[in-house]
């Protein structure tokens, strides 16, 4: 069984048909790698599969380790371990970062049947990935995401993947927005979190990112369906030649 | 599921006591007050004082300038007095207290078993005297002889007309005047009880003293009185937490509030009130239209005001400080969240009249469902108050698109150095900010109200520490259902 298996998918948002008949299978221990013109359907895919609201299915599925996924909340789809890096993660004034990842991971605990950690404990291991990241522990006082700058906001969002490792993540554009050094190290983050059990689904315009997150898969998206997989060679050669071939 | 998805929350204090009450027939005039009066063998100097108030009263308007919208109150559909039958002749103890009453605030969460609790056996409440309000009358009040070993008095305000007429004469109404306004006045003519509290010169209250008020009985107004009164270098924390029970009528509660601090002397005076808020059509639900002002006496006194509001169907209320001693300050933190189709008009007014006085604004007003909710509030200097200080911040959160927040702030400075600040911030719970809580596995319940609660952080730093934790559940509570 796959662990994410989309077919024939198509969604609306606000009365625009924005995917059309999508399909994509992705297994356990694997890396995919979408890239596609702007406006192709990228962030919708990765919206869609992640339930935000506003993102209406019309037909076709989403199963998630043979479930059905299409009317599932949001939060149970977090807590079955589908996890989404977001593009612009938003802020949330006055509650911090620590408060914030302590009730996560509450959630997310408890979901998967675990006791929950003391505060001592949590601190403990949020401390520990911070520092990887290179990011101030200091942050967790303030307001989750608030005063971040790109790159922080970024480097949180890969945290928080490697606090909850969860079986899927998602990756919206977290590329975007980063200098060199930082995408080498959100790229490490990211590799450290890769393993035969987990899979990974990113998102990007960019061929650089792929050389740091090296995927098994690259998939065109163009006008809400996928046009074309390859292996990693099909980045290069997007690369050269731009999507206009794809897509005639 | 979005930010739109509002639906009703639940009150949980909502059950009706059923105890034989001795109410007096709907309707005021002079007999009324009378009456009143002689029930609590006043002296003749209140009885006349209460006379007064309602001949200021009959020739008073009602106020219409608040941002609130309400049919006009049938004062004569409204019974000015009701009292618990068996406690006609007022208990002595908790002993004698009506066992029916006892359960009533035992669901309500509010222990009244003083040996327990200084045997140890109440964890949750440590050294917490406790004076309870049921609709007119003071059914007990905890801790006295504790108190008394300090010097401290705490007694239900009957009570201090006989037994401290001098402190009650000189006190009563001098900070909130008999024709202070419509609902004062009212008060003034029909106040049934309230709470007294006392703290002599040195002394610092060695225990949170609190009330707790609730409506029980139907078409009945709640009217009472509290006066504190902190003498000289004395300090006292007070907190007042208040329920009523679901109707359909809507119930006016119009209660005064009178701080006095001498010399020195600290009062923090906490509120978390939670009157019942009526249903999710508006229906019901208690108007809340309430005096309370304190006067800064003395030379470095000072007068905290902290208030959670999460119940009424209406509130109308504008907890002030009057600093007339020099260098005295005057704080005012207020949480005010509507629901439904719930009305808040609610502020403070800062008057400084002496030099160097300071004060501090801090309010946070959370709007959901199809309330609207305003904060309003006067900072004033007089030329007398050189070097005057105020500092206001005015938050407004929205939840939903079919609620309003609204902020009237008014300034009036005749002072030439003076500072005056005033911030203010309207923010909206954002789906995205839900969106990015559930993807982490939160759901939207727990969401709103951990972003409520970060919001009002400010306000509960200042709250006693249990208390802190009652409002935060509670806030918990009155956006329950709010995102579906």
């Amino acid at each position: 069984m796959s662990m994410l298996d989309i077919r024939d998918l198509e969604v609306d948002v606000a009365g625009q048909r924005i995917l059309k008949g999508l399909n994509l299978t992705i297994e356990a221990g694997s890396v995919h790698a979408i890239m596609g013109p702007n406006g192709s359907g990228k962030s919708t895919l990765a919206n869609v599969v992640a339930g935000k609201p506003g993102y209406e299915i019309v037909s076709g599925e989403i199963l998630f380790d043979g479930d059905l996924l299409n009317d599932t909340e949001p939060e149970i789809r977090a807590q079955q371990g589908l996890f989404l890096a977001f593009q612009y993660p938003v802020e949330i004034p006055g509650v911090s970062n620590m408060e914030f990842l302590k009730a996560a991971m509450d959630h997310i605990r408890s979901a998967r049947g675990e006791s929950q950690q003391s505060a001592i404990e949590f601190m403990k291991s949020v401390r520990a990935i911070a520092t990887e990241l290179k990011l101030n522990p200091e942050f967790l006082k303030r307001g989750v995401n608030e005063g971040f700058s790109g790159g922080e906001k970024k480097r949180n969002e890969i945290l928080q993947l490697l606090l909850m490792q969860p079986r899927l993540a998602v990756l919206d554009e977290t590329d975007s927005g980063l200098d060199i050094d930082a995408l080498q190290v959100v790229a490490e983050g990211v590799n450290r979190y890769r393993s035969e059990t987990n899979a990974v689904l990113m998102i990007t315009h960019y061929q650089r990112l792929l050389n740091h997150i090296v995927p098994d898969v690259v998939h065109v998206l163009a006008d809400g369906a996928i046009v074309r997989s390859g292996d990693r060679e099909l980045a290069h050669e997007l690369e050269e030649r731009g999507y206009a071939w794809l897509t005639q | 599921m979005a930010v739109k998805d509002l639906v009703p929350a639940e009150y949980a204090a909502g059950f009706v006591t059923d105890i034989e009450s001795d109410t007096l027939p709907p309707g005021l005039d002079e007999s009324v007050v009378r009456f009143i009066s002689t029930r609590k063998k006043e002296p003749d100097w209140l009885t006349e004082w209460r006379l007064q108030s309602f001949r200021y009263w009959e020739q008073m308007p009602a106020p219409r300038w608040a941002h609130v919208h309400f049919p006009e109150i049938d004062f004569s559909a409204i019974s000015f007095y009701s009292a618990p039958k068996s406690s006609a002749d007022g208990p002595r103890s908790l002993a004698e207290v009506d066992p029916e009453l006892l359960r009533t605030y035992e669901k309500l969460g509010i222990p009244l078993h003083e040996q327990e609790a200084l045997a140890g056996v109440v964890k949750e409440r440590p050294d917490v005297a406790v004076d309870v309000v049921f609709d007119s009358v003071s059914i007990a009040t905890t801790f006295k002889e504790k108190l008394a070993e300090a010097g401290v008095i705490f007694c239900p305000i009957s009570e201090a007309v006989h037994s401290h007429p001098e402190l009650v004469q000189k006190y009563l109404g001098s900070v909130v005047p008999q024709r202070d306004n419509f609902y004062a006045s009212l008060n003034s003519a029909v106040f049934s009880d309230g709470s007294f509290v006392y703290i002599p010169p040195g002394v610092r209250c060695p225990m949170e003293l609190s009330t707790y008020f609730r409506i029980n009985e139907q078409n009945t107004g709640q009217f009472e009185r509290t006066l504190i009164i902190a003498d000289k270098g004395s300090y006292v924390s007070y907190l007042e937490g208040c329920t009523a029970p679901m109707r359909d009528e809507n119930q006016l509660h119009a209660a005064v509030v009178e701080l006095v601090a001498l010399e020195d002397a600290e009062i923090k005076y906490s509120t978390v009130q939670n009157w019942y808020p009526g249903d999710k059509d508006g229906k019901g639900g208690i108007y809340n239209f309430v005096t309370k002002r304190g006067a800064c006496l003395g030379d470095r006194s000072k007068i905290s005001w902290t208030q959670v509001e999460t119940g009424s169907a209406i509130t109308w209320k504008y907890p002030s400080v009057v600093l007339r001693g020099a260098d005295s300050v005057g704080e005012f933190y207020s949480v005010a969240l509507t629901n439904n189709r719930q009305q808040a008009d609610t502020g403070t007014k800062m008057i400084h009249m002496g030099p160097n006085t300071r004060s501090t604004i801090i309010s946070k007003g959370i709007s959901a469902g199809h309330s609207q909710n305003s904060y309003r509030g006067l900072v004033r200097t007089s030329p007398g108050a050189r070097g005057a200080r105020n500092y206001t911040q005015c938050d407004s959160l929205l939840i939903g698109n079919s609620c309003g927040a609204h902020t009237f702030p008014y300034i009036e400075n005749r002072n030439i150095d003076a500072t005056i600040e005033h911030e203010a911030t309207t923010s909206k719970v954002s789906d995205e900010q839900l969106f990015l809580c559930q993807q982490r596995g939160i759901d939207t319940e727990k969401a709103v109200s951990m972003i409520v609660n970060g919001f009002c952080k400010d306000v509960f730093r200042e709250l006693p520490m249990e208390f802190a934790v009652e409002a935060g559940k509670l806030l918990e509570v009155s956006l329950e259902g709010a995102v579906g």
